[in-house]
């Protein structure tokens, strides 16, 4: 199958075409470090809106098992790569990358010079783009990007990844706080970790009004990651704002944007972003750097901390922005990077959940 | 925190010499160690015994010791520099070993050395088996069941527990030695005999085998502030059951799951934290399904960190040496994008892919099975944007004579080849696919995980597809997979020159890719690229004045580490002269391929396409082929023909010309060209059929040197006695037709070898050092032990051998640097070859005399002469340097220890003083053949050799050693007055010298064997004492050098000076 992507620059880019057939999907490209993981990120809700390629050539190589989605399916609109593994080898695999994408009916492109576009994408700022498969129309796909608005302009994000309607977790230990976790598009593994404590959960739609939250009486609130541009998601800077002093208040990446903005904080967007599991964010308290899965588009403004009473807890050393945060005197912290992993290392999964459970415990 | 302050100088120790299982990794991280401290204000102590390194270069540490890496000698070292610490984790298993006795002696702390990096305490709970797994145990780390025993009937005892196979692994050694897979009862016993035997501490651990799981690597890091990073993850493509420097290896890993990579990151950082160590430490594991076992931890940098750092562009070395001086990762910048700091993890958009070098051409009768032990000498790595690509890119790196489809086999040979797998199964499993086995059935019996076994299919898929058209889109695919413009050219029944104007026509172009720690995230000022077919190019050509400079690729027998200390020093002479300097070299343990050594490094095969890839795009001024050994001297005439063909190029290779290189190594031509100049060779002709060789050497005389025309390192070259033997070489050892002529030369029996190294820049010659061999002629030069200045040879002598090299180098125009060989038997110099190429004893000359001949002879090969330069005279030591070998038997089961004009050894080792005897002691000792000073000499002396034996017995007898020998020799010295005491001859029963060997009872051999027929008795002694780590000697000159030590150390006492202050003497 022939496939073509297009970026808005007017790079035009010629592959073999694999999933979805006569697919003409438009995004931001976006591009990850990370080798393994690739289930784990396709299947990311924060990569709405995005078409993600992967640095790493060989992609699919132990095969799609569906153990491991950190949602219902793949979120990304379209990958790019440069090589897909149609004969995968794993003892989980159930199918290999061609056929997930398939299955999905996401279209993907393979062959292409990643580290090119890579390049591109790092001197000129995530760009848009458009995919076509069964296509060689390169000047279609660059008129496609270009007519496709850009991220941040896109209000449409989180309603399609965020729940439809509340659910409820049992805490399966004795006494355990009762956390509400606002779903803007959250990754399972965010869940099964806060699960694994024994807390009880309510995972509330993007669009909940403070008023329901405060109904279901939480002991915790938890902003979840998700994604396009932070200052779109107004209901949960809302309830954020409504419950800090009420009660703790956790988040992670989407979550720390919102967080921040709710106290008063900016946000903007980086040139290309932090994509990747090998990110280095030094914890201020210790000096110990730790290696992070992270995702993330936006970033918070350091400098606006101060006037929102708050300080930064981590910093991202590769290029100083904020990677955590935390009140001056409430008990609000957030991370921008992923604690929870799915993809990525396990360094901080412990630090990281194991505080924000013993702060309400307390 | 910044580096602490109270570490002013620092000890570093090196590894010695290369021997298999250690090559040349830890040249590369020491001398990136000793740059990375200096640069931080720390003086640098340097100990090694490998004068063939960088490191033990006088520029490289603040003082330089090249003496024997013995705890009495460090102990000497460190009381008279007084270091603040020791860093032990950047010398191997050496470094490990010595620090381990140092602290086991106390020295460490009656001089108050700190041990920086590594702690003891990590050196024992990884290096002692018994202490390791309580260790991983105690942090819930899961190892394979075992036990660790000091005794043979304990290890027996094992089989009924754990049943078999087991895997026998001692403490405390090097590369797997002496460890081994025991399939029966008798093979658990001799090997956890030798095990044993071998183990610092007599210990092995009995293992349950984890047979066919996947192995993987992981590279950690971590530093005082408890940051903890993974520089990469390797996978072995071979299984569990062959040791990982033995294995193919790709990285980054292949097959593992996110989850599956994260749990075993997690425990790589589990057990680093465990083990409190700060800086680099290898962890192996064994995979099944999602379950794992550490099966090894090395606390240290090891041959795998070197991997690791050239795959990644992560300097593992340069950042471990920072770390034990105090300073944490945040604090170290990433020396490859200049903009981030050293705390992140590496990670590549490309495939690596090692294969190692095994020596098996050089040991046919050793066993070649691939095992726990290594017997590789060396690798090669190549990258690749797919593993077909880098596969085929790291098979041709190799330098032999095999690819995808070199052989046929039978299908019963090829299932065994699979079953019990030597160097040849990579090649076996083509053959398999190529004749119907199903990816599943060789899976099946070999564990190879099918994701690879894919990969080769592909190869053979893309060969089908060639096969029947030749597109544009077929062109591109192929190269893509790392297909050569030969092998497209075989497949479509054209030659390489049409495929390569071909697809040069279609704009199929090399482009060059950068390795840059990041995958392109940051902007890397790295001047690191792999070729690839892809559609951006990053290299992008300066309009400098440049020069490429053909590195040596793998270390093999033959070809060692020598010539990448002369790539290197090239390069050095060539930048300080402001000339933008590029090499290209595939072999990842070295300094010439450490990111910043050139200016730009091309990390490629050495073959006639890849270089002329890289000249094409960079269109250098000139190419240097002198300093890569044979590897790079074979493509000089190919590159100059295709040069020549390619009218758009105007590179000239630089030095002696290849036209002129062909005379040298043309035997015909060069003694037509001796014979005009009146200098004497010995006796000898060609012949093209055996009865013509038998007419030859008749005409000659036995006995004569017999070997075929181009030879790298004495292969298939022997002395042959008489016309039974000549038939017998002529039959097994060589294939003799009119292309393929075999030499024979007069054999100069009792010879005395002389080898010089000399430079010439078409005018003047600088003769670096005469060297005399200690072995008599015969034995090949890269064997010998040799000694700076000559012992024994008188003024007429030393004279009438510095005309011989004066006018050769001048006839054969040389430009650049000379090795000529030589020998002396009744007042006449021979000159039995000379070769216009760097030598494998540049190094070790230039230590000796502190001449760096290889910087001189690369600017005189850009013009700059001898007198601009101001080198002219030939230096005159007043030390005695002599040159020891390192032999590879003890890695080699079946192999005959026995020296011959078939180059045997793998490395070299170095000792200085002032008389020849205490130098000679020093090298023996540095060699791990240390000669007594008390105790049993036993001595089997062949009949010729017996006039000279009664001054070396008297010598050892009166240093107070007692002599036993077998009845010959113990008649012929009771006739002498001499107290012998004798015992039986092997075949003779027991007691005899072989029993005395396992007990421990005698502490050096001399054997000097009688012709080459009649072997067989010595050869159980050698190969015993090979086992039984028993110092012996094989020729009665180096005999007669061991008494002289022994006399030298019964009356005086080692000399340590560093070699600076012996060069200031000069």
């Amino acid at each position: 199958m022939k496939a073509i992507l297009g970026l808005e620059d007017g790079t035009i880019v010629k592959g073999v075409g694999f999933g979805a057939a006569g697919a003409a999907v438009c995004g931001e490209l976006v591009f990850t470090t990370q080798y393994t993981g690739y289930e784990e990120a396709l299947t990311d809700p924060s990569y709405a809106g995005q078409i993600l390629m992967f640095t790493y050539p060989l992609i699919g190589n132990y095969g799609v098992s569906g153990k491991t989605f950190q949602s219902d399916g793949m979120k990304a609109e379209a990958l790019v790569v440069r090589e897909a593994c149609d004969h995968p080898s794993h003892h989980l695999s159930g199918r290999s990358i061609y056929d997930f994408a398939k299955e999905e009916d996401r279209p993907g492109i393979a062959g292409v010079d990643t580290r090119m576009l890579t390049i591109k994408t790092r001197d000129t700022g995530a760009m848009r783009s458009c995919l076509l498969t069964d296509s060689d129309d390169g000047g279609e796909a660059v008129r496609l990007a270009r007519q496709h608005p850009k991220i941040s302009d896109q209000h449409d994000l989180i309603d399609r990844v965020t729940c439809p309607a509340p659910y409820h977790i049992e805490a399966t230990g004795k006494d355990k706080p009762h956390f509400v976790v606002i779903d803007l598009g959250i990754k399972t593994n965010m869940i099964k970790s806060l699960q694994q404590r024994g807390v009880g959960i309510t995972v509330v739609p993007a669009s909940t009004p403070p008023d329901y939250i405060t109904e279901q009486k939480p002991d915790a609130i938890f902003v979840s990651n998700g994604p396009g541009d932070p200052k779109k998601a107004g209901t949960a800077i809302d309830v954020v704002k409504h419950m800090m002093g009420e009660v703790p208040i956790f988040g992670i990446c989407f979550g720390n944007q919102i967080i921040s903005l709710a106290l008063g904080a900016s946000t903007y967007k980086l040139k290309f972003g932090h994509r990747g599991a090998n990110q280095p964010v030094k914890d201020l308290n210790t000096n110990t750097v730790y290696i992070t899965s992270q995702n993330h588009g936006f970033a918070v403004d350091a400098g606006s901390l101060d006037a929102a009473e708050a300080h930064i807890t981590h910093l991202n050393i590769n290029d100083n922005t904020v990677e955590g945060i935390a009140h001056d005197y409430l008990d609000i912290m957030s991370v921008q990077f992923h604690p929870e992993a799915s993809p990525g290392p396990w360094d901080t999964e412990k630090w990281f959940f194991d505080t924000i459970v013993k702060k309400v415990m307390k | 925190m910044p580096r602490n302050p109270g570490i002013k100088k620092v000890l570093l120790i090196g590894s010695g010499p290369i021997m298999i299982g250690q090559a040349a990794e830890f040249d590369f991280s020491g001398s990136q160690a000793c740059r990375s401290l200096r640069e931080e204000g720390v003086s640098v102590v340097l100990i090694n015994s490998n004068p063939a390194t960088i490191m033990t270069d006088p520029e490289m540490a603040d003082v330089v010791y090249i003496e024997p890496i013995k705890p009495e000698i460090v102990e000497r070292i460190i009381e008279k520099e007084r270091p603040d610490g020791v860093i032990a984790g950047l010398g191997g298993q050496t470094g490990l070993n010595i620090v381990s006795e140092l602290a086991g002696m106390g020295v460490l702390e009656k001089y108050n050395v700190k041990l920086y990096g590594t702690p003891l305490k990590a050196i024992q709970d990884t290096e002692d088996r018994d202490l390791f797994k309580q260790a991983m145990q105690r942090i819930g780390e899961p190892v394979p069941r075992s036990k660790a025993v000091n005794t043979i009937e304990d290890a027996v005892a094992m089989i009924d527990e754990l049943g078999l196979p087991l895997v026998i692994r001692p403490a405390y050694t090097l590369g797997g030695a002496g460890s081994g897979i025991a399939r029966t009862k008798e093979e658990l016993i001799s090997i956890t005999e030798l095990g044993l035997k071998r183990s610092r501490i007599t210990q092995v651990l009995i293992e349950e085998g984890v047979l066919g799981w996947k192995e993987f690597e992981y590279e950690v890091m971590r530093d005082a502030n408890d940051t903890c990073i993974v520089i990469c993850n390797m996978e072995n493509i071979d299984p569990m059951g062959i040791h990982t420097g033995e294995s193919i290896v790709v990285t980054p890993s292949q097959t593992l799951s996110d989850r599956d990579h994260q749990m075993l990151r997690s425990a790589s950082i589990n057990i680093i934290r465990s083990l409190s160590i700060e800086g680099g430490c290898n962890i192996q594991f064994a995979v099944k399904d999602g379950e794992y076992r550490i099966v090894e931890v090395n606390p240290r940098v090891s041959r795998s960190s070197a991997l690791a750092s050239k795959a990644t562009g992560y300097p593992i070395a340069r950042v471990t040496a920072k770390i034990a001086i105090g300073m944490t990762l945040d604090e170290i910048p990433n020396d490859v994008t200049k903009k981030t700091p050293a705390s992140f993890e590496p990670t590549v958009d490309y495939t690596v892919v090692k294969i190692p070098r095994w020596p098996f051409d050089k040991f046919v009768n050793a066993d070649q099975t691939l095992t726990t032990a290594m017997k590789s000498t060396g690798e090669v790595m190549a990258i690749g944007r797919t593993i077909e690509e880098a596969m085929k890119k790291a098979i041709r790196s190799l330098d032999v004579d095999m690819y995808f489809g070199f052989r046929e086999w039978e299908r019963e040979e090829v299932i065994d080849l699979l079953t019990t797998p030597t160097h040849e199964r990579l090649f076996g499993i083509y053959h398999c696919l190529r004749t119907g086995f199903s990816i599943d059935e060789i899976s099946g019996i070999t564990s190879i995980d099918p994701f690879f076994l894919e990969k080769i299919q592909n190869i053979i898929r893309m060969e089908d597809t060639l096969h029947s058209e030749l597109t544009r889109e077929t062109l591109y695919r192929a190269k893509r997979m790392g297909f050569t413009d030969e092998e497209i050219g075989k497949l479509t029944g054209r030659t390489r020159e049409d495929i390569n104007d071909m697809r040069r026509q279609m704009g199929i172009i090399t482009t060059y890719k950068m390795v840059d720690t990041c995958s392109a995230e940051f902007a890397a000022e790295t001047p690191y690229y792999y070729s690839c077919y892809e559609e951006m190019c990053e290299n992008e050509p300066t309009d400098r004045k440049k020069v490429l400079i053909l590195g040596a690729g793998p270390i093999r027998i033959g070809q060692g580490i020598e010539f990448d200390y002369c790539t290197v020093h090239a390069v050095n002479a060539l930048r300080e002269e402001g000339i933008e300097t590029h090499i290209i070299n595939n072999n990842p343990e070295t300094v010439s391929t450490d990111y910043d050594t050139s200016d730009k490094l091309f990390f490629e095969p050495l073959t006639l396409e890849d270089v002329m890839n890289v000249i094409e795009m960079e269109r250098p001024w000139g190419v240097m082929v002198q300093f890569g050994g044979q590897t790079s001297v074979n493509l000089a005439l190919p590159l100059q023909r295709e040069l020549q063909r390619r009218t758009d190029l105007d590179t000239v290779i630089l030095g002696t010309t290849p036209e002129d290189m062909d005379v040298a190594e043309d035997r015909e031509r060069f003694n037509k060209m001796l014979q005009g100049m009146g200098i004497p060779q010995p006796e000898a002709g060609y012949a093209i059929t055996e009865a013509g060789a038998r007419e030859v050497a008749a005409g000659i005389g036995y006995p004569v040197l017999v070997r075929p025309s181009y030879v790298l390192g004495g292969r298939a070259m022997e002395i042959v006695y008489d016309e039974n033997d000549l038939n017998r070489y002529m039959n097994e050892a060589v294939r003799v037709s009119p292309e393929r002529p075999v030499l024979i030369d007069s054999f100069l029996e009792g010879a005395i070898e002389i080898d010089v190294d000399a430079i010439c820049d078409g005018e003047d010659v600088l003769i670096g050092a005469i060297m005399e061999h200690i072995e008599e002629a015969g034995i090949h030069s890269g064997d010998s032990a040799c000694v700076i200045p000559p012992q024994s040879l008188g003024q007429y002598v030393l004279d009438t051998v510095r005309d011989h090299v004066r006018r050769i180098a001048l006839a054969l125009r040389v430009k650049g640097i000379l090795n000529i060989q030589m020998a002396y038997k009744d007042r006449v110099v021979y000159v039995l070859e000379a070769n216009p190429r760097s030598s494998r004893t540049i190094p070790f000359v230039s230590k000796a005399v502190g001449l760096p001949l290889a910087k001189i002879a690369a600017r005189a090969m850009i013009g700059i002469t001898l007198k601009e330069q101001g080198y002219l005279r030939e230096p005159r030591p007043v030390h005695v340097s002599v040159k020891e070998v390192l032999l590879p038997f003890d890695k080699l089961p079946g192999a005959d220890p026995i020296l011959s004009p078939e180059m045997r050894s793998t490395g070299e080792v170095m000792g200085m003083d002032y008389s020849y005897g205490l130098a000679f002691f020093k090298a023996e000792l540095a060699a791990d053949n240390a000669l007594p000073l008390e105790g049993k000499v036993f001595m089997s002396i062949r009949d010729q050799d017996k006039p000279v034996l009664v001054q070396i017995a008297r010598k050892i007898t009166d240093a107070g050693l007692e002599i036993i020998a077998t009845s010959g020799t113990v008649r012929y010295l009771s006739g002498k007055g001499f107290d012998v005491t004798e015992i039986k001859k092997v075949h003779d029963g027991s007691p005899n010298v072989i029993d005395l060997m396992r007990k421990d009872d005698v502490g050096l051999v001399i054997n000097t064997p009688t012709s080459k027929m009649s072997y067989k008795d010595g050869r159980g002694i050698r190969r015993a004492a090979v086992d039984y780590a028993v110092p012996y000697i094989t020729t009665i000159q180096a005999a007669m050098a061991a008494a002289d030590a022994i006399e030298a150390m019964s009356k005086g006492e080692l000399v340590i000076k560093s070699i600076g202050e012996y060069h200031s003497e000069m």
